[in-house]
């Protein structure tokens, strides 16, 4: 259960919008393990009300699944959450849920996907095989939201490749192993693109971004090698049907620096390249870019950390940088600060120059039950 | 073999005599290892009270698995119950003889699990006064050892040995662990950062016996000297046996333990 306020200190780009919002959401979780906790079942509803935006006011189902587990397989089948991945700025490889984008601008809140996934666990690593029954399709903010683009989204007009729609099914492979210090996964993915092309369209007499959903063929691979206090990461995707194909890949490290000054603070220190060959026609702000960050883990009784970062465009100007920390209240309360700001940001850079104005400040309240 | 007999009763006694401290540090840490062989794996519950120097309390509480591996170190899982916020987020450890550790962690509200630098052996753990490297897994080979003498605590006779991290890693110089001679069991542990400085002082109490043969602690006390922080841990529901397999130690299980 979370109290949130997120405030705006520019002027909005459209004088529908707010500076400050105020909105509360809650994720509860039922849980149930039986079988010697071999088979499980979970559902975690999530809802949200938001002050203005009528969007971002929404719920969703975040899981529902039932767990098998066997010596050498598992059945997860339901509504689940998956993530693939290492790098920290930008998830590239991860793919199976949709964004939740009218929770944050990080992209990091996903819906929950409905799929039959088979996992097949040997020496050799784990081999999972998804079915993905039922396509979500990307959330957006509405008119008086923030973090929208210019027109607003109209997702009630979205267009799909295939005919069939939201009932395309979709297909993964993904074979994962450690091996020693490496971890490496590779996959393919064959469906419905999780990040939509736009189209203009009108709805009610004016102009709208019409969301356009094509079928893709994504190839991925994700590597970490962890060498003492070093962590080498890599993400590279290769997608073929939403235009010409395209390669991206976003790598970098990730060095700790334990008990700085004989303290008990351990010192992240974060840099990570971000490419993508479409380069300006990319659906990615994030083309040519390099990021660095901070990471301060405290290890006190509060478990207060803080992570500081900024990307910066390689050709231009363009800054996005951010802020987030937290720390633990009493036994059960957790406050939370993320800040962000967008600077000199290109009108070329057509999926930040809408967040130009939108630098953000939040404070979230949260309390665990 | 009887002409042998008189020569091996002489070779006997020589040998003992020979023995330097470092041996006989040694061999104190191979027989401790020895006597807690073959507990196959074990289950546990554990609460963890640290306090601060105002005597401000905050608990965690959490459950631990782990099973021996032949020939390397032990596998174990922590599942983490309290605080709350971190409810669910599980570490995933396989602990080496010498290499560095390997360690995952998950992450459940991203369902995320990160393998994470094991090197980082001196970090606290949970914000408690232990670190990684106090509560992973003790293997002969993660010291080396020198034995001091032989000292009585709270009326039980021990050998005191002094051993010294080979990790360059390792956030002490030296420990003095006190081990106590009839069962082999650690009784205290004094341990001295890189300046050579007291540091902190682990205590273990009330030890019990299971399967006839392993020793537990169900209570060991860290105290910080130089910040006045301390953290207790409290063990119980030791479960000795219960089948768990490799499979119960992989990522598949790490993403599905509660």
């Amino acid at each position: 259960m979370a109290l949130e306020n997120r405030y705006f200190p520019e002027d909005a780009l459209s004088s529908a919008q707010h500076d400050n919002y105020l909105s509360i959401a809650a994720e509860p979780e039922y849980y149930r393990d039986w079988d010697d906790g071999r088979q499980s079942f979970t559902f975690v509803p999530f809802v949200r009300i938001d002050q203005y935006d009528d969007e971002r006011t929404h719920a969703d189902i975040r899981e529902l699944e039932w767990i098998k587990a066997a010596a050498e397989h598992e059945w997860r089948i339901g509504v689940r959450k998956v993530f693939w991945g290492v790098t920290e700025f930008q998830h590239l490889v991860d793919i199976i849920n949709q964004t939740d984008a009218v929770e944050n601008v990080d992209g990091e809140d996903k819906l929950g996907q409905p799929m039959i996934n088979f996992a097949l666990i040997k020496e050799w690593g784990t081999l999972d095989l998804f079915a993905l029954v039922g396509f979500r399709e990307r959330t957006f903010p509405g008119e008086e939201g923030r973090f929208r683009t210019t027109p607003p989204v109209d997702p009630d007009q979205s267009d799909f490749e295939s005919s069939a729609e939201k009932d395309h099914i979709d297909l993964a492979i993904r074979w994962s192993r450690a091996l020693g210090d490496w971890d490496i996964g590779v996959y393919h993915f064959s469906g419905t693109s999780r990040d939509p092309r736009f189209t203009i369209g009108i709805a009610d007499g004016a102009p709208v971004l019409v969301p356009f959903y094509d079928q893709i063929d994504q190839t991925g691979i994700d590597v970490q090698a962890t060498k003492g206090n070093w962590l080498w990461k890599l993400e590279a995707i290769r997608r073929s049907g939403q235009g010409d194909s395209f390669a991206a890949a976003t790598g970098g490290f990730e060095y700790t620096f334990v008990r700085v000054a004989e303290s008990d603070i351990d010192m992240g220190i974060l840099s990570e390249y971000l490419f993508d060959d479409r380069d300006e026609d990319a659906l990615t702000p994030f083309e040519d870019d390099l990021a660095l960050g901070v990471r301060l883990t405290f290890n006190d009784a509060q478990s207060t950390e803080l992570l500081f970062g900024v990307i910066a465009d390689l050709d231009d100007d363009a800054r996005v940088w951010g802020l987030e920390a937290s720390r633990r209240l009493q036994e059960s309360w957790k406050l939370s600060v993320e800040a962000r700001v967008f600077s000199d940001i290109p009108a070329e850079d057509f999926f930040l120059f809408g967040l130009r104005d939108d630098d953000f400040i939040q404070v979230q309240l949260a309390r665990f039950f | 073999m009887k002409r042998l007999l008189p020569l091996l009763l002489i070779l006997v006694p020589l040998s003992s005599i020979a023995e330097t401290p470092e041996e006989k540090g040694l061999a104190i840490a191979i027989e401790a290892d020895r006597r807690d062989r073959g507990w196959h794996d074990q289950t546990t519950d554990l609460i963890m009270i640290l306090k601060n120097k105002h005597g401000q309390e905050s608990r965690r509480q959490i459950r631990t698995r782990a099973m021996e591996v032949e020939n390397d170190g032990d596998k174990s899982l922590t599942i983490f119950d309290e605080p709350r916020d971190v409810k669910g987020t599980a570490l995933l450890s396989f602990s080496h003889k010498v290499a560095n550790d390997d360690q995952w962690l998950y992450l459940p509200a991203l369902k995320r699990v990160k393998r994470i630098a094991s090197a980082n052996k001196s970090g606290a753990f949970m914000g408690s006064e232990f670190a990684y490297e106090d509560v992973s897994s003790q293997e002969v080979e993660k010291y080396t050892y020198k034995y001091l003498r032989d000292e009585s605590l709270d009326g039980q006779p021990t050998f005191v040995v002094e051993r010294y991290p080979v990790s360059k890693y390792s956030g002490y110089t030296r420990q003095v662990t006190w081990i106590d001679q009839a069962e082999y069991r650690v009784l205290k542990v004094d341990y001295y950062d890189r300046k050579n400085a007291a540091l902190k002082t682990l205590t273990f109490k009330r030890y019990q016996q299971y399967l006839d043969q392993y020793w537990r602690a169900h209570e060991m006390y860290m105290i910080n000297h130089q910040t006045g922080k301390s953290t207790l841990l409290q063990w119980s529901n030791f479960k000795f046996k219960t089948g768990l397999t490799s499979r119960d130690f992989d990522k598949n299980s790490l993403k599905r333990v509660r």
